[in-house]
């Protein structure tokens, strides 16, 4: 949800948090991107873990003209007492594996390229494919997402593509 | 008008599973008089109920029983539970089926003296030839209104179609064109002409695919000879001290245990589920299970060699818009052994959605290798290849015992290696697909490993000798003469045709069978 729905101003936003990585904010119990165009409460994972956990789900699937917000709808379903631990250690098994290869963390590990070095040192993790394995229905299966692919779901509803382009190649 | 026969009746024939044999064997058997009662796991879903969405239409269709998988094959290891891609349903597989009706090459009845002995192959002549299913055939053509069969149009082209048709052609192939398909071109049979709408694999909610659900099954009803049951699991088929059968124990919807008896029990619930339920039907007479004197129930299960190639293009495509198989190469069916491997295979053009394309274009696969594959979809044309597997004995649905289903009962382990012909055939066709797409502009392809099985089959196959196989040239199993097997088990090899339209020509020409010897009395 963006910050106007939630009634909090971008100052106001940017006063209560604090960066984590160069593409989140956190502050008590959200995470948001910086320029304020979305912002997720988090009532179970620390802000910091789903930050974490956001950026290594675009690590996993990268699409530039996908925006975060839909690796974070992809995401929130962890956020649950049940899910919670697991994550935390997880995300802290990631973290720990950065340092190992010399970063500060895995948010603040700079090039996509030493991220996924880092995962792919865990790749055979049961952490690991859970979260993959979870993006991709919870990535891909997001309707909003479809449109960025071009992809135009059900046609029924129009009458199908009969009258609609089903055979408009033109350049065969 | 369905006819409800008590569970006491043992006049009736029993059928269990209402898919492209069950579903066609009961209408057939209820035309002629018969008294039948269909027992379908599935429930009841017609096209208003479709979903025009993957995953959620896999939710609602799709058999999702216990199932666990062995073997070197990739579905083992990248879907371990979901061995194959089924539909539990009244309708069974046809609600999901693309549709594509071809008649199986003269060759393909005859690969042990056709293809002589491939080391490792357990190849086996069907005891029918094309000439003998020639007439069913055509009568199953005329049912599923097959387009270029009959006087019957071909449909049209879509995009994808477009692409595998000009690289298919700019690589010399002759035989393309838009398939047989069992997708309605125009108006035929009280069904619609297909509207290219895509999702045909999530059942047409314009019927203009023929599925059971709502043809052959409703009209079966229609004659008050009919009665299908939904959601009735046949757990076990139960016989007397002569070693007929005499009826199936079942359970209902609730998981209350039913028995009906039964005059003729017809097995049709795809090749896992069949032998599997001839396994668990073991007694102390019959304790390698039922019709299995030979060793082979559950044995050379085939699921075609199979593999996608995608390709990428510099410019839209929009795949998805239209028919999903909606065309196909042929020339690579024939048998040519100069190619190093033994039959052949089709290539037809497959869609999927975003959604599945997610989970099966690379299954695993992750990183930007993977996704800017993804980026470029509306710029995707796909095909599937369908070709011949050999029947490897080794190949075979076995109870296991360390997994147990709903009813607690050992759920089917499918252990399944490639022989080293599908091997080579696959290589093959992959190599031609992507010239085919390459032939037209591609920037980029991809060799798509093998789903999980849509054509399941063989295992319990049709055989001369009752040491060969589990039926006869009838479908009645070789052990017991009231016990039949209705569907893709029965067959004999796997042909590098799409099976359903055998499937569908063996039911009826079974129907005929059993009706004209329930008729005579000696059955």
């Amino acid at each position: 949800m963006t910050l106007k729905q939630k009634g909090i101003s971008r100052r106001q936003l940017l006063a209560g948090s604090v960066a984590a990585g160069a593409a989140f904010v956190v502050g008590a119990g959200f995470v948001a991107a910086p320029t304020a165009a979305w912002a997720m409460e988090v009532s179970h994972l620390q802000p910091a873990t789903m930050a974490t956990l956001i950026q290594m789900a675009r690590d996993i699937y990268p699409h530039d003209h996908v925006a975060d917000e839909y690796y974070a709808a992809a995401v929130k379903g962890y956020d649950t007492a049940e899910a919670a631990p697991g994550i935390e250690a997880g995300i802290a098994a990631l973290d720990a594996a950065a340092r190992g290869k010399g970063h500060p963390s895995y948010l603040g590990t700079g090039w996509e390229r030493d991220r996924v070095d880092i995962l792919r040192g865990m790749e055979e993790s049961v952490f690991f494919q859970t979260i993959r394995g979870g993006l991709v229905t919870g990535l891909y299966n997001q309707k909003a997402v479809w449109p960025l692919f071009g992809y135009e779901g059900e046609s029924y509803s129009k009458g199908g593509y009969i009258d609609r382009g089903f055979n408009d190649i033109n350049w065969i | 008008m369905t006819a409800p026969f008590e569970l006491t009746d043992d006049s009736v024939v029993v059928v269990i599973g209402t898919g492209a044999g069950g579903g066609v064997l009961a209408n057939e058997l209820a035309q002629k008089g018969v008294s039948v009662v269909a027992l379908e796991a599935g429930g009841r879903y017609l096209p208003e109920d479709y979903v025009n969405d993957e995953w959620e239409s896999f939710g609602q269709l799709a058999w999702l029983d216990k199932r666990t998988t062995s073997g070197d094959w990739r579905v083992a290891r990248d879907f371990s539970g979901l061995p194959a891609w089924i539909v539990k349903a009244v309708g069974g597989t046809t609600t999901h089926w693309a549709g594509a009706s071809l008649r199986f090459q003269p060759h393909e009845f005859k690969t042990k003296t056709t293809y002589g002995n491939v080391q490792g192959a357990n190849l086996l002549d069907w005891p029918i030839d094309l000439a003998e299913m020639e007439p069913w055939y055509e009568k199953a053509e005329a049912k599923l209104g097959v387009t270029r069969t009959g006087d019957r149009a071909g449909l049209p082209g879509n995009n994808n179609f477009k692409v595998l048709e000009a690289g298919a052609k700019a690589l010399g192939y002759k035989e393309v064109h838009t398939g047989r398909m069992a997708i309605n071109s125009a108006d035929y049979d009280d069904r619609l002409a297909c509207q290219q709408t895509g999702f045909c694999f999530q059942g047409c909610k314009w019927g203009a695919k023929w599925s059971a659900a709502y043809t052959d099954i409703p009209r079966g009803e229609a004659t008050g000879n009919l009665e299908v049951r939904e959601r009735a699991h046949v757990l076990k088929i139960e016989h007397d001290a002569s070693g007929k059968v005499t009826g199936v124990l079942y359970a209902d919807k609730d998981g209350n245990q039913h028995l009906q008896k039964a005059r003729i029990v017809c097995v049709a619930g795809n090749s896992i589920e069949s032998p599997r339920l001839l396994l668990n039907s073991a007694s102390a007479m019959f304790p390698d299970g039922l019709a299995n004197s030979s060793g082979q129930v559950g044995r050379n299960y085939m699921r075609h060699m199979t593999g996608s190639v995608y390709a990428v293009f510099d410019k839209p495509v929009r795949m998805w818009r239209g028919t999903t198989m909606a065309g196909i190469v042929q020339d690579e069916a024939r048998h040519d052994p100069s190619r190093g491997f033994v039959g052949g295979y089709e290539l037809e053009t497959l869609a999927l959605g975003l959604p599945f394309m997610a989970a099966f274009l690379d299954p695993g696969g992750w990183g930007r290798e993977f996704t800017t594959a993804l980026d470029s979809y509306e710029n995707m044309a796909g095909m599937w290849i369908v070709g011949e597997d050999m029947p490897q004995e080794t190949n075979r649905i076995t109870l296991n015992h360390d997994a147990l289903d709903q009813y607690g009962l050992p759920a089917p382990n499918v252990h399944f290696d490639d022989h080293p012909n599908d091997v080579a055939m696959r290589a093959h066709a992959y190599r031609q697909g992507i010239a085919i797409y390459e032939a037209v502009g591609a920037t980029r392809t991809f060799p798509t490993p093998p789903y999980p099985s849509t054509h399941n089959l063989g295992t319990n196959r049709m055989s001369e000798n009752p040491r060969d196989g589990v039926v006869n040239r009838w479908g009645q199993t070789h052990d017991i003469a009231n016990l039949f097997v209705s569907d893709g088990s029965q067959f004999t090899t796997g042909a590098a045709e799409n099976p359903t339209l055998t499937i569908v020509a063996l039911a009826i020409r079974q129907a005929d069978h059993i009706a004209g010897q329930m008729s005579q009395g000696t059955l």
